[in-house]
């Protein structure tokens, strides 16, 4: 058993970075993701493990660090919320582009604009359709819990350098702020050097050796022909993903007539509405998607056949329920999609969640 | 003497570097940059730091540079090679990373990472290629533009009240106390390119001994932007460019310690 | 009493014509050619070899590193 903690979601990121041998983070501050930097400042971990922490001038900087220290072959990170990660978009686009892994954090606020500093999940689509120009895909995972906090950080680096990808934790300003009990990981020590030329030689810029061609770190292709086949080779990749990475948790969907689907903050709020609407008779389950990209398709497709209809509970004016209309579509058995979200940084309570389902499923 | 008598590897006085790639640069005929890819190539050839050294390249015209020195490179996004060079150096701090940018990407859209990296004293070594214009998109106005000077932004010439003042960011760069060595050359003549590689190698020299950062500028010709020849350009260079962008080093000294008052 | 002679090897195909190495020489010994390239471009020549002092000159600022120079020191009688 790991060491257990009283922590908040913002510092379980920093120390689990710092623990799963994490080589380098930049960040630039930002509401309410700063803990995330300022932890990290404070454990100097440079003095522990050898790990870097530099505060950049902007997220365009800290962003294009990225780049460049993971186009090394190094483990690096960045974290941000929503305004910073809108800046960051050019930098993840040449990052994909380049085939760069490294770990993107967005506390999420509500937007647009400056918008508010409370916690939001408008930023879905951003996350999962692409964000910056070009056909790219982050891998994106959405923590539910400080413990997932913790634990997806080591799950993001392996995924990301699994699929030479950039990895994404999709989560918010209340499970940033949240303090809950964590199981920390234990340290694993950083990569040596000769472990990296071992893992990533083939790419990684680490200085040309006398007798190896130079490795060129590159989004630009000026040959029609062979762009397109960089851009096949990339979408190959996302297939991949889609058959190997989708990963979910079902909560009471084995008799379940309506599944509720939501992720992170408010899927916690929606498993208290399924206890409550369970109460009064409503067999009602939850599915929730840790993985945003790539998106649960099937297991939305396969319980599809089986209910009566699903319910997206989102804080947002309806992103992912798109994904889901078409999960069922490609599955298959139509049944009604509904919709239920607040906005502007609210959430929603367990209370509304039961009655938008009466409203959508049970009235009439 | 016969020429054939003369040409015989023990006479050999210049050749190609053995890092410059055997391949035909996409540069316009006259353009500066092959000239500093060639400086850049053989400083690194003779300082035997190829294993070591990682290039950033701009977007400009030397966006190619990767096809053209046999080292590691990376390409960066425009004008953030200052931050790409940021997050190599920090995480390998036994490379030697050096930026290569133009003036657009170095002092219009990348202003605030040149800036900063200089600032915090970076130890990399930054070559800064001055041609007064934006080439790789056909000859736009770029900061560093003359006043007066025709581009195909400013039709009538650079105007003050329309588009500002031509800028000295070399000038402003060698204020930050994170630079221990900022320079302004030329490559026109065989005299200024033998000059800027010593520039050069000093700067990497710098690196090597983990100085901060090392900024070279070259003031250098875009003829096609220009639509001057070559020769016409080099020309209109010295008579335009170097009374306002005169050349010589303007600060070459180890980091200043600085306190607040 | 030894006199320098020199030598520019052009590499024809690889030169863009842009006259800069015509420019710098300080002994007027090269030229564009009348003739082009296969890409279309008049190549430096040696139009006058025996002025050359193998200077490095031209080398030195040929933006696309297309001379090679040699150079050697003669006696009066050899010349
Ligand atoms: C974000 C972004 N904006 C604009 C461009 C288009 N662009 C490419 S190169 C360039 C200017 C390059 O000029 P400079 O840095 O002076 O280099 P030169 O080509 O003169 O060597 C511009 C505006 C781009 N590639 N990316
Ligand atoms: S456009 Fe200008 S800067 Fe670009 S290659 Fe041609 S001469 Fe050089
Ligand atoms: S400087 Fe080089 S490219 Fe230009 S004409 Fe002379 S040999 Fe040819």
């Amino acid at each position: 058993m790991g060491e257990l903690r009283l922590m908040k979601g913002n510092e379980v990121l920093a120390e689990a970075a710092i623990r799963c041998g994490c080589d380098g983070y930049f960040g630039y501050p930002i509401t309410p993701q700063s803990e995330v930097m300022e932890t990290l400042m404070a454990r100097q971990p440079w003095e522990e493990t050898g790990m870097v922490v530099l505060q950049a001038e902007s997220e365009v900087a800290a962003i294009n660090m990225i780049y460049g220290a993971a186009a090394t072959g190094k483990k690096v990170m960045t974290s941000s919320s929503s305004p910073g990660i809108s800046l960051m978009s050019e930098g993840i686009s040449y990052i994909a582009g380049s085939e760069l892994p490294c770990l993107i954090i967005n506390v999420q606020r509500g937007g647009p604009g400056l918008g508010t500093i409370q916690p939001s999940q408008a930023d879905y689509f951003q996350a999962v359709k692409g964000g910056g120009h070009g056909d790219y895909k982050l891998i994106v995972l959405a923590p539910s819990s400080v413990q997932e906090m913790n634990d997806f950080v080591d799950l993001a680096f392996e995924l990301a350098f699994k699929y030479r990808n950039p990895a994404m934790i999709l989560t918010d300003g209340a499970i940033g702020q949240m303090m809950e009990k964590v199981e920390l990981a234990d340290f694993k020590p950083r990569w040596t050097n000769d472990e990296l030329i071992e893992k990533c030689g083939s790419w990684a810029t680490t200085g040309k050796p006398a007798g190896r061609k130079p490795n060129i770190i590159t989004s630009l292709e000026m040959d029609s022909a062979k762009m397109e086949a960089n851009n096949k080779r990339f979408q190959e990749k996302y297939r991949k993903m889609e058959e190997e990475e989708p990963r979910y948790e079902a909560l009471m969907c084995d008799d379940a007539e309506y599944v509720i689907v939501a992720f992170g903050t408010s899927s916690r709020v929606c498993q208290k509405a399924i206890e409550l609407a369970r109460a009064k008779g409503v067999k009602v389950g939850l599915l929730r998607p840790i993985t945003l990209y790539p998106f649960p398709k099937k297991a939305i497709a396969e319980l599809s056949c089986r209910i009566k209809g699903f319910l997206s509970v989102e804080m947002s004016a309806g992103q992912m329920i798109e994904d889901i209309k078409l999960s069922v579509f490609e599955g298959g058995c139509i049944v009604p999609v509904k919709f239920f979200g607040r906005l502007g940084g609210i959430i929603p309570s367990p209370g509304e969640v039961v009655k938008a389902l009466e409203e959508n499923f049970l009235k009439g | 003497m016969d020429i054939k008598d003369i040409i015989k590897p023990e006479n050999l006085v210049y050749k190609k570097s053995e890092l410059l790639i055997d391949t035909i640069m996409h540069y316009c005929p006259g353009c500066s940059h092959g000239v500093v890819h060639k400086i850049l190539s053989e400083v690194i050839d003779e300082m035997g730091i190829q294993e070591k050294t990682i290039g950033i390249a701009p977007v400009g015209c030397a966006v190619f540079a990767y096809n053209y020195i046999d080292i590691d490179w990376q390409e960066a996004a425009h004008g953030r090679a200052p931050a790409v060079a940021t997050g190599v150096v920090r995480l390998n701090p036994d490379n030697i990373v050096f930026a290569y940018q133009g003036d657009g990407d170095l002092a219009s859209i990348g202003t605030a990472e040149i800036i900063h990296a200089c600032n915090r004293g970076e130890n990399i070594v930054v070559i800064f290629i001055n041609n007064g214009i934006y080439g790789m998109t056909g000859g736009q106005m770029a900061p560093t533009t003359l006043v007066g000077q025709v581009t195909s932004t400013t039709p009538a010439g650079r105007n003050v009240d329309l588009n500002g003042y031509p800028m000295k960011i070399t000038e402003l760069i060698a204020q930050l106390p994170g630079t221990s060595y900022v320079t302004r050359q030329s490559v026109q003549t065989a005299a200024a390119v033998r000059k800027c590689k010593r520039s050069i190698k000093k700067a990497f020299q710098n690196v090597i001994d983990k100085k901060g950062t090392s900024f070279v500028e070259v003031v250098s010709t875009c003829n096609a932007g220009w639509k001057m020849t070559p020769v016409g350009a080099n020309k209109w260079m010295e008579e335009n460019m170097f009374p306002f962008y005169p050349l010589g080093d303007m600060k070459d000294s180890d980091k200043k310690e600085v306190s607040n008052n | 009493m030894a006199k320098v002679r020199g030598a520019v090897v052009v590499d024809k195909e690889g030169c863009k014509g842009c006259g800069v190495c015509v420019e710098v020489c300080p002994q007027d010994v090269l030229s564009l050619n009348r003739e082009v390239n296969s890409r279309g471009y008049h190549y430096s020549y040696m139009k006058n070899p025996e002025a050359c002092i193998g200077c490095s000159n031209c080398g030195v600022v040929c933006p696309d590193t297309c001379l090679t120079i040699y150079r050697v020191k003669v006696l009066e009688s050899e010349i």
